[in-house]
């Protein structure tokens, strides 16, 4: 049986929530290192065309979704704390992004990205410490990648919030009682999600604000997002 | 650890071949494609595995990966790289493929879409020079790969079309592992890509993942095409031809109903609704109504089927009840029985008999179940420590004692739990106890009860349950519940209390003690039996020739599934036990709980007062059935679902057609002629009669609903695309298209009658009233035939449906309503005591409230009709304010 958040639990989170609201009530905007990175081009097998990151036609969906997951790793390298020192740029229609490494060699996609990061980083616990928390923490990465990356994911986003709402009704992070790179991926993934919801939506999908509320509060994990309000107090009690 | 996978689905393959490579030991559970396995999901989502620290994973991938990186040593980046490519790239391009060459028969398009796939595989082979994708050794990512292309490759034709030689040479290599040819043997049972057709077919079309609305939502699915195949269309009209007399008839229903060899026996229960109040609508859509669904929809497939059900009316509660209402509990149970029977009578439910448990064969059944696990040593003593009450000559149930709270000296704490801090209190512990009925302080003095010996049951139970689980219909929340009881271990259970109303212990030591509601309560369903009929052991003790099904709502899924169970087994007496468990999830109304104290929601015997009909209430509930997930109801949705799926949909179609044959063809059923049109929808039509058979035999009710809607619209789209009514003023051959389409459309109308007859049962015959359908039609088989044949006259044809006006469920809302709470004082509501809203303070308090909701609401821009609605309930709320400030007598005012 699901058993919702011990008391304890929840009235550290809220403390924490509280904390968090009194010292920082403002959106943040941080500029992107992105504009300063120095990008080469990089022959690739396959015959995707590669594609540095300034180069790309602005207006498509998958150039709005590479920028969205470059700004994303390096956000998540300055989290891990690691030194600038990784190259990127994307591949393929679906504009998918590669990191090139010190010896030359092509990293490409999203989560497998993060997890060398994570692993370059020497901070494994964020890939789960057991065998069944490191297979939770791939579920939800790969959650991130299939349900709130492709096109038209937005559309069926209220009843992937759902999902999600249920699946965190008992939990304190998307591994349990543990932060992880799920948590840092999916906060990054659903943060649009979260800014365009109405007041009493993110109401409505009171275990997923409450999740996003924590994780934005975070050290060093909001970097280039601004902060999304999250009201402590409901005013929406009886309206269906 | 549990696996659940279903067949003919792709994603599978790699999931059985992975655990067959890794060697693990779990349990595979094979469910159907729609099964709702992860619990927070609002769609299926298969293969699933369940891990032993209790989290799903739900993707076929990530279960591999879990399979095949033991021992803590972490995939590579390799792997990783592969799995993700495979995720975002090559699943969306398989599946399209497949779609092309299962459903279209397109193979030589699908391998075309697959190409760009499989030379990326095929260089990075080359580029390597590894006998497998990452390294020398096998590793999740071929696995997955393999899986994958499987379907796509493994026929003959298909691999020598590919020249890829180094992807070849890999896909063999995994192929020939012994895991993977079981694997693949165990998915396609050696018939080829068709397997897959079912799942496929269930696929939407546009969008890789699969995702359905849920809760309340409106449907949204079927909009796109179907595919049907040309023999689907050409069975189908094959079918209609046929007409009605070459169809069974329904069967004749013969009290007693007694199971018949060589048939299907059905035997349908549903929990026993408790005595001492008026049963709710969550109530009655969690068991009652369910059950009728079921028992209808059983009787039209011709089954052999018995529904019992009763009332349950032993126990303290009734005791309690009836010193409240000054009434002996024999007479408290007369009462509310009686309220029970009419109300579900208003409802319309099928029971074929209606019973009670306070009668002499109660207690006889009972007492010899109890004689036998007695004699079979599965019943242990022991001493309970119990206050006693030396004026009332009795001891007291917990909430008959009062006293001091022990952890925050709160004066009036009960037996069970204080109100104030909320802990639970063993009555023993209270200081001060008093008896709430004399105020005497009673004693602590040990009594002697009786105990069912679980423990020593648990062999027997687990064998049973593992053949019952595997073989039977239980819905996941039931399966869950059962095993999480298990799991944490069965304790011997107490069976008897010291009461008087109840099922006398048979033992002299134990007179004036009776039998615990739950050992009592499901022998209820056999001794309701006997007195419908004395043959009750046919159906009771037979258990190779009964499927039991039991309907409940979740809280009552151990006692179904673990306890009674255990008493029947412990009796020996070849009891039936139950094979399918269907159990619902929670119905809210609008945004709370129902709650008789407070007045909110509404319950049975208000429904009728409501004016809206019984089979309006019928298909609302069942339309929000909380099946896989709490529902709620509420009474804008309610009024939404009538006005557009049955005026709308259902009503507007069924009157239409039947307007036409009465205005255009003078009440008689044109002559049809078929052309392909009619014939896909004819095919279309009989899909979804399928899929509604399939799923009402899985007992899911809802989603069999929407396939009855789906009907309607369908046939709404083919008139208004056929435009009869203009047809019929243009040539010979457009007068004879009216005529067709005309024709099926009636048709269609009287199929719908009778699949919607579980559901609605009151609409269903008024419909083959209005087109008076022949008797004989009351039957579901699988196939849609033509049953009013050109020449059939047609009655009077009226609207079947009536438009609900958002003031009149306004109106209804308010008056349900009750006061709503905000989370806060529900939570304090909880642990405190009852707070009635009653004077002046409160009133003054609720004003404020209420218009900052007002203003927030405008601030926010929301729609006009509800803040207008919550501006009636401030000046409401206002006016009672002044009321109660007045001096005039001060009229207590409770919540509306």
């Amino acid at each position: 049986m699901r058993t919702p958040l011990s008391y304890s639990t929840a009235l550290a989170l809220m403390w924490r929530i509280f904390n968090g609201l009194r010292s920082s009530g403002f959106p943040l905007y941080f500029g992107t290192r992105l504009s300063s990175a120095p990008f080469t081009k990089c022959s690739l097998r396959g015959p995707e065309q590669v594609h540095s990151f300034r180069t790309s036609s602005r207006d498509t969906f998958s150039f709005k979704m590479a920028e969205a997951s470059l700004k994303e790793l390096v956000s998540l390298e300055k989290y891990l704390g690691l030194k600038k020192t990784n190259k990127y740029s994307t591949q393929g229609e679906r504009k998918v992004p590669v990191l090139q490494t010190k010896d030359g060699q092509n990293i490409v996609g999203l989560v497998t990205i993060a997890c060398h990061l994570v692993k370059a980083a020497k901070q494994e616990q964020l890939l789960g410490r057991t065998r069944e928390e490191s297979a939770v923490v791939q579920q939800w990465l790969e959650y991130r990648i299939v349900q709130l990356g492709a096109p038209g994911a937005k559309e069926e986003g209220r009843s992937t919030l759902r999902d999600l709402n249920g699946y965190l009704e008992d939990k304190v992070y998307f591994g349990g009682d543990f932060l992880s790179l799920a948590d840092i991926l999916m906060y990054y993934g659903l943060h649009s999600y979260m800014v365009d919801l109405t007041v009493q939506d993110r109401e409505k999908f009171v275990n997923v604000s409450r999740w996003f509320s924590h994780i934005q509060q975070l050290p060093n994990v909001q970097q280039h997002l601004p902060r999304v309000h999250i009201m402590k107090n409901r005013i929406y009690t009886n309206v269906h | 650890m549990r696996l659940y996978v279903s067949e003919g689905n792709p994603q599978c393959l790699k999931v059985l071949a992975a655990y067959e490579l890794s060697g693990a030991q779990c349990e595979v559970e094979v469910v159907s494609h729609e099964e709702c396995i992860v619990p927070f999901l609002g769609h299926s989502k298969l293969p699933a595995l369940l891990l032993d620290n209790g989290n799903f994973l739900f993707s076929s991938n990530v279960i591999c990966r879990y399979y095949l990186t033991s021992g803590g040593d972490e995939a590579s980046t390799a792997v990783d790289q592969w799995l993700e490519w495979e995720t975002l790239d090559l699943q969306p391009v398989a599946l399209h493929a497949l779609r092309l060459a299962v459903l279209q028969d397109k193979k030589s398009e699908a391998l075309e879409s697959l190409q760009p796939s499989l030379s990326y595989i095929e260089r990075s082979l080359q580029k390597t020079g590894k006998t497998f994708l990452t390294s020398d050794e096998p590793s999740a990512a071929d696995v997955v790969l393999w899986g994958t292309l499987y379907p796509l490759l493994a026929e003959p034709i298909l691999l020598t079309a590919v020249d890829f030689k180094a992807l070849t040479a890999w896909f063999q290599r995994v192929g020939s592992f012994p895991a993977c040819k079981k694997a693949s043997d165990g998915t396609f049972k050696g018939h080829g890509l068709q397997s897959l057709k079912s799942y496929l077919q269930r696929q939407p079309t546009n969008s890789t993942q699969a995702t359905r609305a849920t809760t309340n939502d409106p449907t949204v699915d079927d909009g796109d095409e179907r595919l049907l195949t040309d023999e689907e269309i050409q069975a189908a009209v094959q079918a209609w031809s046929k007409g009605l007399a070459a169809c069974p008839k329904p069967r004749q229903i013969v009290h007693p109903i007694l199971p018949q060899q060589g048939e299907r026996n059905v035997l349908i229960t549903s929990a026993l609704p408790y005595v001492n109040n008026v049963p709710h609508l969550g109530n009655i859509i969690g068991c009652v109504l369910s059950a009728d669904v079921f028992a209808r929809f059983c009787r039209l497939r011709n089954w052999n089927t018995l529904f019992v059900c009763g009332t349950d009316e032993y126990g303290t509660a009734t005791e309690t009840k009836a010193m409240e209402e000054g009434l002996t509990p024999q007479e408290i149970c007369d009462k509310y029985n009686a309220i029970h029977s009419q109300i579900y009578r208003w409802f319309g439910t099928s029971f074929d008999y209606f019973g009670r448990t306070t009668t002499e064969k109660q207690t006889e059944i009972a007492q010899d179940i109890f004689w036998r696990l007695l004699k079979r040593g599965f019943l242990l003593e022991d001493t309970v420590e119990q206050l006693h009450c030396q004026r009332c000559a009795k001891f007291l149930a917990d909430r008959f004692v009062e006293g001091i709270c022990p952890f925050c000296s709160y004066p009036e704490a009960r037996g069970d739990q204080c109100d104030k801090c909320g802990k639970l209190i063993n009555a023993v512990e209270l200081k001060n106890p008093q008896c709430k009925v004399c105020k005497e302080t009673p004693a602590v003095r040990t009594s002697k009860h009786l105990f069912l010996d679980l423990p020593k049951l648990e062999g027997r139970l687990e064998e049973w349950l593992e053949t019952t689980l595997e073989k039977g219909n239980w819905t996941p929340n039931a399966r869950f519940i059962t095993r999480s009881w298990i799991r944490d271990g069965l304790k011997p259970r107490c069976i008897t209390r010291d009461l008087k109303w109840g099922t006398p212990v048979p033992l002299e030591e134990f007179a004036n003690k009776v039998f615990y509601v739950w050992f009592d309560a499901p022998i209820g369903y056999l001794s309701i039996t006997a007195n419908y009929t004395d043959q009750w052991e046919k159906w009771w003790k037979n258990p190779d020739k009964v499927q039991l099904y039991n309907f409940m709502a979740k809280d009552n899924v151990p006692f179904h599934s673990v306890v009674f169970p255990c008493s029947l087994l412990g009796a020996e007496d070849n009891y039936t036990l139950v094979n399918h468990l269907i159990a619902t999830e929670y119905l809210n109304y609008e945004d709370g709980k129902f709650s008789k104290s407070r007045g909110v929601g509404v319950f049975g015997d208000m429904a009728k007062d409501t004016g809206i009909p019984a089979d309006i209430w019928r298909f609302y509930l069942l339309f929000i059935r909380p099946e896989g997930q709490d529902s709620a109801f509420c009474w804008s949705d309610l009024l939404l679902k009538n006005n557009s799926e049955l005026l709308n949909n259902l009503g507007n179609f069924v009157n239409r057609a039947g307007m036409f044959v009465s205005k255009f063809f003078e009440g008689r059923v044109p002559t049809m002629e078929l052309n392909q049109e009619d014939q896909r929808l004819l095919a279309l039509t009989t899909w979804e009669l399928r899929q509604y058979l399939q799923l009402l035999e899985k007992v899911r009710i809802r989603d069999a609903l929407r396939c009855i809607l789906n009907i309607s619209r369908h046939g709404n789209q083919y008139i208004q695309l056929n435009e009869p009514w203009k047809r019929l003023k243009g040539s010979d051959t457009d007068r004879s298209r009216a005529a067709t389409v005309t024709g099926v459309a009636i048709n269609m109308a009287c199929l719908l009658s009778v699949m919607l007859q579980p559901y609605m049962p009151t609409v269903s015959a008024t419909i083959q009233e209005q087109l008076q359908a022949p008797p004989l039609c009351n039957v579901l088989t699988e196939e849609f035939v033509c049953v009013l044949p050109a020449g059939h006259k047609i009655g009077t044809i009226s609207p079947l449906f009536q438009k609900l006006e958002v003031e009149q469920v306004e109106a209804l809302r308010q008056r349900f309503g009750g006061q709503k709470p905000d989370k806060a004082a529900e939570k304090q509501e909880a642990t405190t005591t009852t707070t009635i809203l009653q004077d002046v303070q409160e009133l003054a308090k609720a004003v404020a409230q209420q218009g900052d909701k007002v203003r927030q609401l405008k601030a926010l821009g929301t729609e006009k009709a509800v803040v207008n609605s919550e501006v009636a309930r401030l000046l409401e709320l206002k006016k009672a304010l002044q009321e109660a400030q007045g001096k005039p007598p001060v009229q207590k005012e409770k919540k509306k």
